[in-house]
């Protein structure tokens, strides 16, 4: 059993736990995940490791409502435990001297980028971070992605905040104006695969960390597959960084599909157990 | 001579909606029928058929003259776990193939007499702690056969075992893979419970190689180590399509079922399974017949297995066949998938096959296709279970532990791998079936001891 030691409301729908693992956080290292299961009967669900703090041995994960299963993690509070967690998984990422690293990271990938960025700040890369959001409230970690940034640009589709647009305007901005040596990506499926076109034309290595769908993490099962340059990988073994100019992302992004209308189906039934219907007609 | 004692089991109808144990085992008069049958051979050679030669006709005499505890003792001097073996070894190809009876198709069933004697002696484990001062700490990585019939030795003899398994529960693919209609989890749950009762501590969620590594094992004072990691990921034939939505490994579809319990998806499990009206299943082992079967059972329409050689060769147990084709499943040899054909959203609509045929090239066995044989299968779901590789996250992350070029970790014949102290069994050294796992397990247990009390 693992204790929920704080809970944070990032924004709307968004939700950050530190989680007491100390075995996990002991030798965690950025770019790793974990896979968690609630309770009895509960999905295994993998997520990034989005902060290791070793003295107090938390590990943060930070995951966003879309189904059933994380509707329902999120409604534990602070000091409520997760029945297993299993981590850390897959290879951590290699961190090396880029020189000038672009991030781009959209939605809860900004959180999940910034234990990668710390490290690849910290040997003395120059980071320039780009964040893409829907609009201004879904804004989050901002602080922190600052402090592991040399300079920091955003984007909102509304332009609430930053750029009007998305991170592939300023993406194509920045590498016109400076000598870009690797671009790093999280975030959906979409912003990654048209990161990786643009910088694909202009020949900049780029590393995007993969969040297929994925069932037990330990190298068995084959359903976190994709194919990179043209042979089976398997993100729980191989990844979970690729080469995202060697990924074939319509591959990817249809799969992702897969359980969709099963999906919809356990959520509409769990909020339908959850609403009140006190009021309701019988 | 009197006829084989046929086992009971539940109608196709009853079956085919639940997953509920198909075989009902023998009653105490099948039981004592047919042990009594046996010849009790002076030169008996079912024993040599038994990959951890037990010595099949003394637990017969036992039970012809009425006295399961007695048999069941002699079982487990060289098999930890009847109850499980007796469900899922493959008899035919084993003992009851030796059994001068089969001459005449008419082999004891052991299998049956294995499981019932098992069964009816479950909570009266024999099993007895022979504490002789061996005392020492060992680490098994993975709950599955091997590494259950490890420890189970180790703890006989005084040892302390801890074992670590990946997932969220023990057994591997005892819970994993076989399915409850031929392995009820209530007999796992059993055989485990058992031996945590001797001592056994079981870590669950914990991947060696990850969470720990080898050599913070030896710094937790453990004085030997055993893996029994099994297998890994799936092959896949390499065809084009391959990746289509729900075309699924057969691995992958049996965790979402047996693991993670998706029969009762949404209802109490949260895991979804996918299941077409028109599966194809591709390969011809125990896990295609065990994908077959779950997928009638999940409510599937037409199931058809497609495998390349005949029905003859398929590499699964007799009864698992039987099972299947009873239960509706068609059976299409002689046939290889060539191409996946993908629906307007990426998802799965037809396999394209051809027919072949066996060849034999200087003794060796290969197939070719026919000419003019292509045709296509109508499907939603195609389920590949082509055989799985070895797990390489364990070796790849250990340094020095040498494997082959298939993955297979390297042993000498004390079971000893490239590391000093570090044994290895199962699938993850070459093994492939539950009973060859648990041998290997045994004898590797065996050389811990030995190399415990040598380095003592």
């Amino acid at each position: 059993m693992y204790k929920i030691f704080n809970k944070i409301i990032l924004c709307d729908k968004i939700i950050s736990y530190d989680i007491y693992a100390p075995d996990i956080a002991q030798i965690a290292q950025a770019g790793q995940f974990i896979i968690i299961r609630l309770k009895q009967y509960s999905e295994r669900i993998p997520l990034t490791i989005a902060g290791i703090n070793k003295k107090h041995g938390l590990i943060k994960i930070i995951f966003q409502i879309i189904g059933k299963s994380t509707m329902e993690l999120a409604s534990l509070s602070k000091g409520a435990y997760i029945k297993d967690i299993l981590g850390p998984l897959g290879n951590p990422t290699n961190i090396i001297k880029h020189g000038t690293i672009v991030a781009i990271a959209g939605g809860i990938g900004v959180a999940e980028i910034i234990p990668v960025l710390k490290e690849f700040k910290k040997i003395g890369n120059t980071i320039i971070s780009i964040v893409g959001v829907r609009n201004k409230s879904l804004i989050i970690c901002e602080t922190e992605l600052r402090k592991v940034s040399h300079s920091i640009l955003f984007t909102t589709n509304d332009g609430t905040y930053g750029h009007k647009g998305f991170v592939t305007d300023v993406l194509k901005e920045t590498l016109a104006q400076n000598k870009i040596d690797m671009v790093y990506t999280v975030g959906p499926l979409l912003m990654m695969k048209a990161v990786s076109e643009i910088t694909k034309k202009q020949n900049i290595p780029t590393l995007v960390s993969m969040n297929t769908i994925m069932l037990d993490g330990t190298g068995m099962c084959g359903s976190c597959r994709l194919t990179v340059d043209q042979s089976i990988k398997f993100v729980c073994t191989d990844g979970p960084e690729f080469n995202a100019h060697s990924i074939n992302w319509d591959e990817v992004i249809s799969r992702l599909k897969i359980f969709n209308n099963l999906e919809k189906i356990a959520n509409d039934r769990f909020k339908f157990h959850k609403e009140c219907k006190c009021h309701k007609q019988h | 001579m009197s006829q084989t004692t046929l086992i009971h089991e539940r109608t196709v109808q009853e079956r085919i909606h639940d997953f509920k144990e198909v075989s009902y085992g023998y009653d105490h008069n099948d039981m004592i029928q047919e042990a009594k049958r046996c010849l009790q051979c002076t030169n008996p050679l079912c024993r040599r058929g038994c990959p951890v030669e037990v010595n099949i006709p003394e637990f017969i005499k036992y039970i012809a003259e009425n006295n399961p505890y007695k048999a069941v003792a002699v079982i487990k001097k060289k098999n930890n776990f009847p109850a499980v073996c007796g469900r899922v070894c493959a008899q035919e190809n084993q003992c009851e193939k030796f059994c001068i009876l089969s001459k005449k198709n008419k082999s004891i069933c052991i299998g049956n007499l294995e499981r019932y004697v098992a069964d009816i002696t479950m909570n009266n484990s024999l099993n007895l702690i022979n504490k002789n001062g061996q005392y020492a700490k060992i680490a098994i990585i993975g709950s599955g056969p091997a590494g259950l019939s490890c420890a189970s030795d180790l703890l006989q003899v005084g040892h302390k075992v801890i074992i670590y398994e990946s997932l969220h529960d023990a057994g591997g693919v005892l819970r994993y893979g076989v399915p409850e209609f031929r392995l009820p989890k209530k007999i796992l749950d059993m055989e485990i419970n058992n031996l945590k009762q001797f001592g056994l501590t079981i870590i669950l969620n914990n991947l060696i190689g990850r969470t720990k590594t080898i050599n913070n094992l030896f710094h937790e004072q453990y004085k030997a180590i055993f893996i029994g990691t099994g297998s890994g990921l799936p092959i896949f034939p390499g065809i084009e399509g391959e990746n289509l939505k729900h075309i699924y490994c057969a691995n992958e579809f049996l965790v979402r079922v047996n693991l993670m319990n998706a029969y009762d998806f949404p209802d109490k499990a949260d895991t979804p399974v996918y299941v077409g009206k028109n599966v194809v299943i591709v390969g011809g082992g125990n896990t295609a017949m065990d994908s077959a079967r779950t997928a009638i059972r999940l409510g599937a329409k037409n199931v058809k297995i497609i495998y390349r050689r005949t029905e003859h060769e398929m590499p699964s147990r007799r009864k698992e066949k039987v099972h299947a084709k009873e239960e509706g499943v068609e059976f299409i040899t002689l046939t290889t998938p060539i191409r996946f054909i993908s629906d307007d959203n990426g998802a799965v609509n037809g396999v394209e096959c051809v027919k072949v045929e066996s060849i034999y090239n200087k003794g060796e066995k290969s197939i070719k296709y026919i000419i003019n044989s292509k045709h296509i299968i109508k499907t939603d779901m195609v389920v590949l279970a082509l055989g799985l590789r070895p797990n390489c996250i364990l070796p790849s992350l250990t340094k020095n532990l040498h494997i082959d070029q298939s993955g297979y970790i390297k042993i000498d014949h004390n079971y000893m791998t490239s590391i000093n102290g570090v044994f290895a069994g199962g699938d993850i050294v070459g093994g492939s079936t539950v009973i060859e796992a648990m041998g290997m397990g045994k004898k590797a247990a065996q050389a811990i001891i030995n190399f415990i009390k040598n380095t003592k």
